[in-house]
């Protein structure tokens, strides 16, 4: 099952107005891994995210899905392979009802109309939104929003899923069952995220990145406990891993 | 200043009204987009072909309207009320018709009517059926399944995927705006109408924001293999129904614009009565 790897050599980007993105990025995702990209605003977390479906080229170094280099040919089928959810649903649901915005991509691909009936219910089944088949997109609440928008690209059945904060402006039920969705997927999971108890609850491993560059990569157990590091790049200790204030006071 | 923010939250209100209404189940609801799409246009075409001088013709067609309204249960001042916001500009097109066309039409009591008088009150009735019915077919519809059926007889696709997108975001670019409006009224603690100077800047955020979203919406269309076609399923399925409720509203509009049936009435009324 190699094609469901991620890797990235020597990774560098640098936006037109010359602000330094990305320098020297290096990693290696494997098959079936949930890897939390963590770091402070601007530190390179979507620019990374992109450039793994090819919405951006590498200028230098190279990314690898699968065995697949990420080239303007290749672009097809990386995008079949890799299924991105963005930070905002109302991006991604540009369609007026959910029915429609689930066969957007199946239709793209060529499905026949039986066929993108039966995935548009098949996938909206697996994320708990079946019933939201009829809806007008512009309708539904922040956490339906989420669930449907991540059924438009399971919809087109991706082996790796990126993600920006997926569980950024949900409410705290709504977080939870989204937590627990994307625990039951077994997919190779990239979420960039600032919500580290989510990190810990989803993701085995985690990459620190500080100014475009990596600045720690390991197991997330050890990651975020290391307040050192979570101090140098914005970040928190997860509330989880933090004592109680009401039966720890000093 | 309170005026201000309600004012546009209820703009929003009554945009998304129009759509709820399509989500309800009624005889009317339930017909195909496309037979209720065709009879329409069918209806809008009977109703602009009257000459300017005509009235008591164009009467007998406020049925069609009146019918959906009654059996979809739309809520009937609703409709008017959005009929009427546009109507100023109907009557600043007409108002002009008495003061240059004083023929005299006819003479009623020795009051004399002048064809300029009676061409702007033709303007206004056809005014009144055709923006009315076209509300009410949103009302019994739904704007996206009119964009289908638009797409399904053959209108070309630039058109029908724009509307579709527009209506798709207007409420999101409405809200940012009135989230950007918000911010400032809430900054102004004495009200005071929006400077020429402010009120460029905030058009010119609400731009950008919208550039930025369509850039990003772009990027989320191509991740999902779209090649520039958008692809539309079209799940409708025609039953007896839609077919008989095209054919017999079209058989009485062409019964109305060919057969005087206010006249027809008026002597029936007049030979009962007298």
């Amino acid at each position: 099952m190699s094609h469901h790897i991620v890797q990235a050599e020597d990774l560098h980007y640098t936006y037109p107005d010359g602000k330094f993105a990305l320098q020297g990025l290096s990693f290696l995702i494997t098959h079936g891994e949930s890897v939390a990209i963590i770091g402070a605003n601007g530190a390179g977390k979507s620019t990374l995210l992109m450039h793994l479906n090819g919405v951006i080229l590498p200028q230098k170094g190279m990314v690898r899905i699968g065995e697949m280099p990420v080239t303007r040919e290749t672009l097809p089928n990386i995008r079949r392979t890799v299924g991105t959810v963005f930070q905002d649903s109302d991006d991604q649901l540009f369609m007026p009802t959910v029915f429609d915005d689930v066969a957007f991509g199946p239709l793209n691909l060529g499905f026949p109309k039986e066929e993108v009936e039966k995935k548009v219910r098949e996938t909206l089944e697996k994320v708990g939104a079946l019933h939201l088949i009829n809806r007008a997109t512009h309708r539904l609440s922040g956490g339906e929003k989420r669930s449907v928008a991540i059924a438009t690209v399971l919809a087109m059945a991706p082996d790796i899923l990126v993600m920006d904060e997926p569980t950024s402006n949900l409410d705290p039920k709504s977080r939870r069952n989204l937590i627990e969705l994307l625990k039951s997927f077994t997919h190779t999971k990239i979420i960039a995220t600032h919500d580290l108890d989510m990190a810990m609850d989803l993701c085995t491993r985690t990459i620190v990145l500080s100014e475009g560059k990596i600045i720690a990569d390991g197991p997330t157990s050890d990651i975020l406990i290391n307040e050192q590091l979570l101090h140098k790049s914005h970040l928190e200790k997860p509330l989880s891993l933090q004592g109680c204030p009401i039966c720890n006071k000093k | 200043m309170e005026g201000d923010i309600s004012k546009i939250d209820n703009i929003l209100f009554n945009l998304g009204y129009l759509d709820l209404l399509a989500y309800r189940d009624s005889e009317i609801h339930r017909v195909n987009p496309v037979a209720k799409f065709i009879t329409t246009v069918v209806y809008l075409f009977f109703v602009i072909s009257f000459n300017r001088y005509e009235i008591k013709m164009l009467l007998p067609f406020s049925i069609y309207p009146l019918f959906l309204i009654l059996r979809a249960d739309l809520p009937f001042g609703y409709i008017l009320k959005k009929v009427l916001y546009v109507s100023p500009f109907v009557i600043m097109v007409g108002i002009f018709n008495p003061i240059f066309d004083r023929h005299i039409f006819f003479s009623f009591n020795g009051i004399n009517i002048t064809s300029g008088w009676v061409s702007f009150l033709s303007i206004i009735i056809k005014y009144f059926l055709t923006v009315t019915t076209v509300i009410v077919l949103i009302g019994v519809t739904g704007f996206y399944n009119l964009c289908y059926a638009m797409n399904k007889v053959g209108v070309p696709k630039v058109f029908s995927v724009q509307l579709l997108f527009l209506y798709r975001y207007i409420f999101l670019i409405t809200e940012e705006a009135a989230r950007m409006t918000r911010a400032r009224e809430l900054r102004t603690p004495i009200s005071k109408p929006v400077s020429l100077k402010v009120y460029g800047s905030l058009a010119g955020h609400l731009l950008l924001r919208s550039i930025n979203r369509a850039e990003r919406i772009h990027r989320s269309m191509i991740l999902r293999g779209f090649d520039g076609n958008i692809k539309i399923a079209g799940r409708t399925s025609y039953r007896l129904n839609d077919f008989i409720f095209m054919s017999l509203w079209i058989l009485v509009f062409i019964f109305f614009r060919f057969f005087d049936i206010s006249d027809f009435i008026g002597k029936l009324v007049l030979k009962v009565f007298l």
